[in-house]
This record gives C-alpha cells, sequence and structure tokens, in this order.
C-alpha cells in the first residue's frame, strides 16, 4: 500500500483530537450551543451539519452498493439527501423554536410526560447504536484495507479512540471541526474522481456495463478467504478453499462466487430487478425510510440548536441541502469506474473497499496514486470519526440524563464507555452486511417512532402521550424488530424477507395510525399548554414568543 | 418640525400592537384563530411541495416499472435512469426547498404584519 496513507490517516485523527481538546475550552455545556450560535454563520452551521451526516456509509458504503447492484441503488444518496428537504418542510423551524436540544427533550416540551421520554431515549439510544455499527465496520474495512490489520482490529481500535475520546470531552460536536471534516471529506473524494475521469478518457473511455460481464483490466491475484464455489463465464464450477490464490489474465472474464451477490449486465445498467413487485415494493420502503428517517436521527436534531432561530434553522436546512446533495454526486462515479478498475471485488465481496482502492487500481503505483489513495484513506477516517463521535456524544448525553444518572461529567464518562462497547461488540458480528444496507435500517426504526411523533407533533393539537407512546411503540418497535431479525441474519424468502427488510413501508404507516387513533381515544389527556406550545413552535421569531 | 401628535400616533401604536400580541399569548378567540391560520397556511405549503416531490421523485421507479423503454434511452452515452437518479434529484431538491424557504417566510411576514397592524 501507498507510504502516504498511514501518516495521512495519523495526520486527520490527531488534528481532529487536538482541536477538539481545543475547543473544549470553549464549549463545554449545552449553553455553549447557543454562544456559539451568535458567533457561527448559517454556511459554516451548515458545513458542520453534513460534516457529522456525511458519515462511513456515504463515504465508502453508496460507491460499494453501486459497484454491485448498479443504478437501483442510487435511491440510497438520494433518499440520504431529500431527507433535510422532509426536516426543513415540517420540522426546521419549529423544532428550533421549540428550544428543545434532544428528541426526548422535544417530547417533554410538547406533552408533558417523563415516561414517554424514557421510552424515546430508549429508541434514541437504539437508533444511536445501530448507525454507530457501521461506522466501525467502515473503520475495521479501511484498516483492514490499508494496512492488511485483520478487520475486528480496526473495528476495536477506532471504538475505543472515539469512545476514549468522547469519554474525555474532546470532539464535542464543536461547529468548526465538523465543518472541517465536510470540506476534507468533499475534497478527498472530488479530487481523486477528477484524475480517475481523465484517465478514463485517455484509455478510451473503456466500456462500464459490457454485455459479456466484468472482466479484469489489469493482470489480478486474488486470495481466497472463505471456501466457495467459482462459475466461470463458461459455465464451469471451481470449488475454492481458504488462502487458495487465483490467477488471472487482463481481459479475463470475472467469475461468479457463489457467496456474492452482485448484478451483472443489463441489470446493473437499467432499473429493476427480477423480484419483479417485490423489488418496486423495496425501492419505495428505502424511499420513505431515507426521507422521513433524517429528521429523527439523534446527532442530526442535536446540530439544529446552534441555529440563532426558526428562519435561520430553515435557511441553514437550505445550505445543508446544497453540501449534501454536491457530495452524492462523487460516490456514484467511484462505483461506475470501480466496475472497471476493481473487478475483483465482486469476487471477494468487499466492495465498500471500492473508494479506497480505486485510485491506486487506476492510477498505478505511481506517485499520483498513491497520493490520492492516501487522501481518500483520510477522508474516511474523517467520515467515521465526525459522525461515530457525534453518534456517541447524543448517546451518552440522553443514557447520563435520563438512564444512568442526572447528566454529571462522571455519568457521561461512564455512559460513553457503555455507549461504546455495545455497538463495538454489534460491528465484530455483522461484518458480512453492507455498510449503507445496516445505516438504512436505522433510517427505517427513525422514520417509524420519532418522524410521527415530530410531525404530529409539531402539526396537530391532538396528540396525546399515550397516543404518541402506542405509535411509537407500534412502529418503532415493528421496525426495530425487523432490523434485528435481519441484522441476526435470520434466513427468509419471497415477500417475508422484503417485507422484514425494508420495513418502512408498513412501519410507517403503522405508527402515524396508531399514533393517531390512541391520541383520539385519549383525548382527555392533551395537555392544556397546547395553545401556549403551538404559538411558540410557529409564530414568527420575530414576535418572540 | 416633530409635533405632539406624532408622539401620540406613536403610543397608540404600540398599545394596539400589544393587544393582538396579548391575544396571541391568552389564546383569546382572536389569537387563536390566527395561530391556527398561520399554522395551516404552513402545513399547506408544506404539504404542497411535499406532494412535488412524491410525485417528481416518487414517480420514477413506477415510470421505469411501466415503461422499460426509458432505461435504454442516452443522453451523452449514459443511460437516462443514471442521469435522474444520479444527478437530477439534487438541483430538484435544492430549487423545491428554495422554494419553500421562500413561501414560508413570506407566510410569516404576512402573519407578524398583521400582528404588527397599527390598527384594526
Amino acid at each position: 500500500m501507498s507510504p502516504y496513507t498511514v501518516p495521512a490517516i495519523v495526520a486527520v485523527t490527531l488534528a481532529t483530537v487536538a482541536i477538539g481538546v481545543y475547543g473544549l475550552r470553549f464549549a463545554r455545556t449545552t449553553s455553549d450551543f447557543l454562544v456559539a450560535s451568535r458567533m457561527v454563520s448559517p454556511t459554516w452551521n451548515a458545513a458542520a451539519i453534513g460534516g457529522e451526516y456525511l458519515s462511513a456509509a456515504s463515504f465508502l458504503g453508496v460507491a460499494g452498493l453501486i459497484l454491485k447492484h448498479g443504478v437501483d441503488v442510487l435511491w440510497y444518496p438520494v433518499g440520504f439527501a431529500a431527507g433535510y428537504l422532509a426536516l426543513m418542510l415540517f420540522v426546521a423551524a419549529p423544532l428550533r423554536r421549540s428550544g428543545a436540544f434532544t428528541l426526548p427533550d422535544f417530547c417533554e416540551a410538547r406533552l408533558r410526560s417523563r415516561r414517554l421520554r424514557k421510552l424515546a431515549t430508549a429508541f434514541v439510544v437504539f437508533i444511536g447504536w445501530l448507525y454507530l455499527v457501521p461506522q466501525l465496520q467502515g473503520a475495521g474495512l479501511t484498516l483492514a484495507t490499508v494496512t492488511g490489520a485483520p478487520y475486528y482490529l480496526g473495528a476495536l481500535l477506532v471504538g475505543s479512540v472515539v469512545t476514549a475520546n468522547v469519554a474525555l470531552g474532546g470532539m464535542r460536536s464543536i461547529t468548526f471541526v465538523q465543518a472541517f471534516q465536510y470540506w476534507l471529506k468533499l475534497t478527498a473524494l472530488a479530487v481523486p474522481v477528477i484524475f480517475l475521469v481523465l484517465h478514463w478518457q485517455a484509455a478510451g473511455r473503456p466500456e462500464v456495463a459490457s454485455p459479456a460481464g466484468v472482466t479484469f483490466t489489469a493482470p489480478t491475484t486474488v486470495v481466497v478467504e472463505h471456501a466457495a464455489t467459482l462459475t466461470r463465464a463458461d459455465g464451469s464450477t471451481v470449488e475454492v478453499r481458504p488462502n487458495d490464490k487465483l490467477h488471472f489474465a487482463a481481459g479475463d472474464p470475472v467469475p461468479r462466487v457463489s457467496n456474492v451477490d452482485y448484478d451483472d449486465g443489463l441489470d446493473w445498467l437499467l432499473p429493476g430487478d427480477a423480484s419483479g413487485d417485490r423489488g418496486l415494493f423495496a425501492t419505495y420502503s428505502l424511499m420513505l425510510a431515507t426521507f422521513l428517517g433524517t429528521m429523527g436521527l439523534p446527532h442530526v436534531l442535536v446540530r439544529f440548536y446552534t441555529n440563532p432561530d426558526g428562519a435561520a434553522a430553515r435557511r441553514t436546512t437550505l445550505v445543508v441541502l446544497c453540501l449534501v446533495g454536491m457530495f452524492y454526486l462523487f460516490p456514484t462515479l467511484y462505483g461506475v469506474l470501480g466496475r472497471i478498475y476493481t473487478p475483483q471485488l465482486l469476487m471477494t465481496g468487499r466492495t465498500d473497499a471500492v473508494v479506497l482502492l480505486l485510485p491506486s487500481a487506476a492510477l498505478g503505483g505511481g506517485t499520483t496514486g498513491q497520493m490520492l489513495g492516501a487522501l481518500v484513506a483520510a477522508g474516511a477516517f474523517a467520515a467515521f470519526l465526525s459522525s461515530s463521535s457525534g453518534l456517541l456524544t447524543s448517546v451518552a448525553g440522553v443514557l447520563s440524563t435520563d438512564v444512568l444518572g442526572r447528566g454529571s461529567v462522571r455519568d457521561f464518562r461512564v455512559s460513553s464507555v457503555l455507549g461504546g462497547a455495545v455497538p463495538v461488540i454489534l460491528a465484530l458480528n455483522v461484518a458480512g452486511l453492507d455498510v449503507s444496507r445496516v445505516v438504512g435500517l436505522a433510517f427505517a426504526v427513525a422514520a417509524s417512532s420519532f418522524c410521527p411523533l415530530l410531525v404530529l407533533g409539531i402539526w396537530w393539537r391532538g396528540l396525546t402521550d399515550i397516543g404518541a407512546a402506542a405509535g411509537i411503540l407500534a412502529g418503532g418497535g415493528a421496525a426495530a424488530g425487523a432490523v434485528l431479525l435481519t441484522v441476526f441474519g435470520v434466513p427468509m424468502t419471497g415477500w417475508t424477507a422484503t417485507l422484514v427488510q425494508q420495513p418502512a413501508a408498513w412501519t410507517v404507516p403503522l405508527a402515524f395510525a396508531v399514533m393517531v387513533a390512541v391520541s383520539k381515544a385519549t383525548r382527555r389527556r392533551v395537555p392544556t399548554s397546547v395553545g401556549a406550545t403551538m404559538l411558540r413552535l410557529h409564530a414568527p421569531d420575530a414576535l418572540r414568543y | 418640525m416633530t409635533s405632539p401628535t406624532r408622539v401620540r400616533v406613536v403610543l397608540a401604536h404600540v398599545r394596539q400592537r400589544d393587544r393582538t400580541r396579548v391575544d396571541l399569548a391568552e389564546q383569546t378567540g382572536v389569537g387563536d384563530a390566527l395561530i391556527r391560520g398561520l399554522v395551516r397556511a404552513q402545513l399547506a405549503l408544506a404539504l404542497r411541495l411535499a406532494l412535488v416531490v412524491a410525485v417528481g421523485l416518487g414517480g420514477l421507479p413506477l415510470l421505469f416499472a411501466v415503461a422499460p423503454a426509458v432505461g435504454h434511452v442516452t443522453i451523452a452515452g449514459v443511460n437516462l435512469p443514471w442521469v435522474l437518479l444520479g444527478v437530477a434529484p439534487y438541483p430538484f431538491l435544492i430549487v423545491v426547498g428554495w422554494v419553500y424557504v421562500r413561501l414560508a417566510e413570506r407566510n410569516e411576514h404576512d402573519f407578524t404584519s398583521v400582528v404588527q397592524r397599527p390598527e384594526r
């Protein structure tokens, strides 16, 4: 691997920790967000939100999914961006005016219920953990790809670094660090892609999806990790065992490996898949989860508090939409070019590594390829450092105030260690799942629990605490159950598999329906303060209610 | 030259404005109707734009399923679905967001001018 990679990763990590520790002097308490809000412009704030949001799933996972499945998975980045539009339309300004700092705070402010607060806390922790798992997966994968260390070592190491950092107070959600991370991530994808596209042009634009299937562009050696059956282009099969070395010459077709699922030829190039109706259902379910899930992610919500008022929150969201949209133009190109330059990933199944491997694979082992490879690795590290720190801070925050203690610094430290340990253990057990798929599941749970709570809480006076709790338990509980079945790999086929693996299309309507029905049945429990709350949420900022 | 009359007008202005503010804060009939109107206007706006996105983006999978031929159309050598999903949604979302910010701020401005209107 490139000699620049490890120094680049170390530099990003040290810079992040150092800026965090330095910034700690300025940002110790919640009220510091308010202080910061007066000094931070919407553009900086938006870059910070983007920096925290663009995680390993966006940086590594999206390109990996596109490499495998082609045009159908472009819905992931579209949904990740569209989620901010939904957030802007229904939540941003009123939520900022509510003064709520976390989702449990919002529950208590709007519905005056401590018990609902506890329930919301449980879901914040669950979603946070679920979202942390793929970050650590990405970390393990990156270290394994870059240094050849075993997967578990990377996940463990990065999990510990982030946990220690959050527990010791570094890397609080400091606007400057997160904004820096956004621009670093964007640069780390955008600069290499210019070289890659130029190289592809110079090579006479090799075809991305030839009907003959994927072929090797350069002589490649693949080392087998798990026993599998290879199916060659002519239909013959070969059994391979771990540590077998397979040699391929340039122009050889890539054989199919029995335990790696990917699309080929027109399936990859064109929308729709063999499963027909189920594919369509899965697409709509994914859209619903990502469009509506963003507003329920714990680390996204906290950041809106740094806006000075509701109108600023709206404008900031618009800038976030621009920044995030700009970022998502690039992973697609990596996934597409990966078909040409890193086809061996379709054999190993480690498609999430395509962003990391592509620069050196396409541009060769020269200085340019090595430097760009190091830049991409640094960007990947920025991605999971920023996202996982933000997530762990949110999770530890609610754990320390609502579960373990009363929010003292000591409680916060204990909570960070506990909050960090669980996802590390989970990450060690789900290595086989695609990074972006796990993140998609976290979105499904958020969309089925907090989205109805926020939307109905902000726009409908009739919501009651019991109605909200019932809706969260029904929709969020169903989605969480489906997610656990998927993550722990319970075997399923046909419609059952589709309904469980992409649950949002039935869990989100379920949550809304239960929330409305139960609230109507418990009408007496509508808080007397609802009129005043609505006034505060919706009256323009200039009137200052 | 400033005259005493001008001072009186300003005082009347403030008092009148305060009355509407008190109406709002104390949830009197007038205040309640005002805020309900604003919430309804903002919700209608948000739902309308959400519908635009639901049709604009939500229609695509259906389009691809109903008319698979769309997939074979190419623009500058790129198949149309890749353009429609890989590039086009982002400017589309940004334009919808921009329209929303403008119209939502206009609704709030209208509301504020009703509340702060010197005379009723």
